[in-house]
């Protein structure tokens, strides 16, 4: 088939961009090659009432150079992992015992405020999705890159102005000589997020972490924001962690997506498998509530009912109770992310219908049998259940 | 479509026509935000001349960028902003002059659903008195008769009776817009301008919103003007687009045509911005450079013409290349957005006396422009001479300079609305002239030829 074909070229062309493995990599401390690895990450939010478990046993990894797009409903849980990512997760968040983030080797859950410094800007960098709220309103644009530069790279004076015009320039800003010197309120929306990468970029950051980035702007600048990031993906071998809610968007960008739904990953895949064979019910309805991919329906389809605000330890699948394909055990067992089906080891899904190849009671029993393994540590860790 | 249900006398007679009549004719409508300044500021210009029908019974779609004036002209359309010219007729009335009875009846029939169910909603009134306050405004029926018409709204978008006495803060975002929805159809309105209703929504519930806009429409016989800057949903939900760019309208056209066969220019750079959730697909990206200029100082010519990839050259300008043009368009750009910077009182002090300000830096930007190129001497003489007058301080001299030697009809004439494709679509753009290429023949291609 053509469609197939097509595909299969595109993902060759990805996957020949990642072969680039870093070898600065410190094979000994971690686990795999990968730059970034989230591993079981549980970032709780305790209120007077109840805790909220925001992000509830999220696991990936990054590799160099590559692009993994983080979707989901608002309210699933991507910004915050992000935020855990970055160490900016402030009372009354907390991170589980358990959680863990290596950014190359190192793990960084345990560091000290002082010591995450070091990692933030220079390591890993992050993009907010709001850039008039990342920028100081009192301070120029060139201020705030030159302090980020006199931070990690002690360079100050004309060294920094000169270093900030060049980063202004590196990120498409026309007349950077004279922008330096303004402040964040005489930039448009789409400077602005310009002028953010640069900051992001100042200290040569090997990771970047976009929240969002062109959320608030328009298409034809949310068109270049894109375009520029993929220019300095490619000069600079950055990996990035794209995260939006936008199906449009993650399609463009992304080498491999993974799906949040109420704080969990429901399904892992390579971007072009995704979209052309998604396997999780609700990435299905997600796809299919998008207007431009039902040309001439006359309904959209929807996924009834909204998403759930997860105040427990899942002892169930969180979706089941909008999922259209539904059984009994769906209300007893919840889901681990599993292959898809034999072989598919990039391809996971957490849902009891999966592995596919698999009989329908062995995969749940396989779903139930991996929870056990996981509860009584997080039944442990959740002590702050109570009202 | 369903019979029309017993509305009794609207109050305005253009507002009973039938089915496919022109229900609105909006005629070079303007509507300027004065700048408030003592002296001398300039008027926003919001809507800027702006023509077209609305039909009884559809929904037309009106879409453009931040700041394009898509949401000023609904809100003029509904009277919540005032026409500085042109008119809005219904029937024999012009809805820019109407008054007192008139106007309440207007006032009637014409709602609006706002993008924000955060900030629509009074979170002091319970959803009921939210619904009933139209009611109450506009002396409708009986107490009783309210309730129970009240009852009957919140039925008919999706929520149940017991959420009468309940807060907005209890509800989720999509419910939210339910609420605005009924609301808006409280005293069963005709024409309903509905402002980015499913913006603020994630995608599954603003499925569910698109779904219960268009059964309410079924149902009622409502025509809606439906503002919003997301092209898929505009194209699922729209009869007819309205494409607009800094005040004007640059294509209209019925949805299906305009959108697999764009004719203007900027129609065409919109389409191609949009990321198709397919990861295979293969777009022709036309990226625009630069932002949309200022509504408070549009360009004399046509509105697009700062960013526009097509724009027409003068003439005698063939053994100019590609790439040379480009950056005396980014020159015009980069001196535009100077002239825009408002100098602080220090820096006009420097520049009197002569010293150098952040704005001598002008040289820089020609000569990282400029230098090694090949450039023919009727390109390098005025960007030389712009350049000079630009390093004085006077960048809108430098500029007009600019446009009297090396602008074209594109710089110095707005383009009228030609008709394009089969039936009842146009654009404003000088290139369908007979005398110039069509856009189509000299951009990359866009649209669903695929």
């Amino acid at each position: 088939m053509a469609a197939d074909a097509n595909a299969t070229g595109v993902d060759e062309r990805r996957s020949s961009a990642r072969q680039t493995q870093s070898d600065d990599v410190d094979a000994a401390e971690s686990a795999d090659d990968r730059l970034l690895e989230v591993e079981n990450l549980r970032t709780v939010f305790h209120t007077e009432r109840e805790t909220i478990r925001a992000v509830d046993g999220v696991s990936f990894g990054i590799e160099e150079g590559e692009t993994l797009g983080l979707v989901g409903e608002s309210g699933s849980g991507k910004s915050v992992t992000a935020r855990s990512i970055m160490g900016l997760v402030d009372d009354p968040g907390e991170l589980l015992p358990g959680s863990s983030v290596r950014f190359d080797g190192r793990e960084l859950t345990d560091l000290t405020e002082k010591g995450y410094e070091s990692v933030r800007g220079s390591g890993i960098a992050m993009v907010f999705q709001d850039p008039l709220s990342t920028l100081n309103p009192v301070y120029t644009v060139g201020n705030q890159i030159e302090e980020a530069l006199s931070l990690h790279r002690g360079l100050s004076g004309i060294d920094a102005t000169e270093k900030a015009i060049e980063l202004l320039e590196d990120v498409g800003i026309p007349d950077a000589a004279r922008r330096v010197s303004e402040y964040p309120h005489e930039f448009s929306g789409g400077m602005r997020q310009r002028a953010v990468i640069a900051m992001a970029l100042a200290c040569d950051p090997d990771v970047l972490v976009c929240d969002e980035p062109t959320t608030a702007l328009d298409v034809t600048i949310q068109a270049q924001i894109l375009e520029l990031l993929s220019d300095l993906q490619a000069e600079h071998g950055l990996s990035i962690l794209f995260i939006t809610h936008d199906m449009g968007v993650i399609a463009e960008v992304a080498d491999r997506v993974a799906v949040m739904y109420a704080g969990e990953i429901v399904e892992q895949a390579p971007v072009v498998e995704l979209y052309e064979n998604p396997r999780h019910p609700y990435t299905r309805g997600l796809l299919r509530s998008i207007p431009s991919t039902q040309q001439g329906a006359e309904r959209l389809e929807t996924i009834a009912g909204e998403v759930p605000t997860p105040n427990k330890a899942a002892t169930d699948c969180r979706f089941a109770p909008r999922c259209p394909e539904a059984f009994d055990a769906c209300e007893e067992v919840h889901p681990v992310p599993v292959p898809v089906e034999e072989g598919a080891e990039d391809h996971t899904a957490a849902c009891l219908l999966y592995p596919e190849d698999e009989p329908r009671k062995a995969a749940v029993d396989r779903h139930a049998a991996a929870g056990d393994e996981d509860s009584p540590e997080s039944a442990g860790s959740t002590g702050g259940d109570s009202r | 479509m369903s019979q029309q249900p017993e509305r009794g006398d609207t109050g305005l007679a253009g507002l009973d026509c039938a089915p496919g009549e022109t229900l609105l004719s909006v005629r070079d409508l303007r509507t300027y935000y004065e700048s408030g300044d003592l002296i001398g500021g300039q008027p926003v210009k919001a809507v800027d001349g702006v023509s077209f029908d609305v039909k009884k019974g559809e929904t037309i779609g009106v879409v453009g960028e931040s700041g394009c004036g898509k949401t000023t002209l609904g809100r003029t359309l509904v009277r919540l902003e005032a026409a500085t010219g042109g008119e809005v007729r219904v029937g024999s009335d012009d809805v820019t002059e109407l008054s007192g009875e008139d106007l309440k009846a207007w006032r009637r029939n014409a709602q609006v659903v706002f993008q924000d169910p955060e900030s629509s909603l009074n979170d002091r009134m319970t959803i009921g008195e939210i619904i009933r306050e139209p009611l109450d405004v506009h002396d409708w029926g009986t107490p009783a008769e309210r309730r129970a018409r009240v009852r009957d709204l919140l039925e008919k978008v999706g929520l149940q009776e017991e959420h009468y006495y309940r807060y907005p803060h209890q509800f989720s975002g999509g419910q939210r817009q339910r609420i605005g929805i009924a609301r808006a159809l409280a005293l069963e309105p005709e024409f309903v301008v509905l402002d980015e209703p499913v913006s603020a929504l994630d995608v599954s519930v603003q499925a569910q919103i698109l779904n219960l806009l268009m059964d309410l429409q079924d149902e009622l016989g409502l025509t809606y003007l439906f503002i919003a800057h997301d092209l898929s949903v505009v194209r699922h939900i729209c009869d007819r687009v309205a494409v607009m760019y800094l005040g004007n309208v640059m294509e209209l056209g019925p949805t299906d045509e305009l959108f697999e066969d764009p004719a203007n220019p900027y129609t065409r750079a919109l389409l191609s911005a949009v990321p198709e959730p397919d990861p295979t697909a293969e777009i022709d990206r036309m990226t625009l450079r630069g932002t949309p200029p200022s509504p408070r100082d549009p360009p004399e010519g046509c509105a697009f013409s700062t960013r526009c990839p097509v724009k027409i050259r003068p003439d005698g300008s063939d053994e100019v290349d590609e790439s040379t043009w480009e950056a005396v368009e980014v020159f015009r750009e980069t001196l535009r957005a100077r002239s825009r910077t408002e100098r602080s009182l220090s820096e006009r002090a420097r520049e009197l006396i002569g010293l150098e300000t952040r704005f001598a830096t002008v040289d820089e930007v020609v000569g990282e422009l400029f230098t090694d190129r090949d450039i023919p001497v009727s390109v390098k003489e005025p960007v030389d001479q712009a350049a000079d007058l630009a390093r004085e301080g006077d960048e809108d001299a430098a500029l007009e300079h600019l446009k009297g030697e090396l602008g074209s009809v594109c710089d110095h004439e707005s383009p009228e609305d030609h008709a394009v494709g089969t039936e009842g679509r146009e654009s404003r753009c000088h290139r369908h002239a007979a005398e110039y290429e069509e856009p189509s023949a000299v951009g990359p291609s866009v649209g669903g030829e695929d």
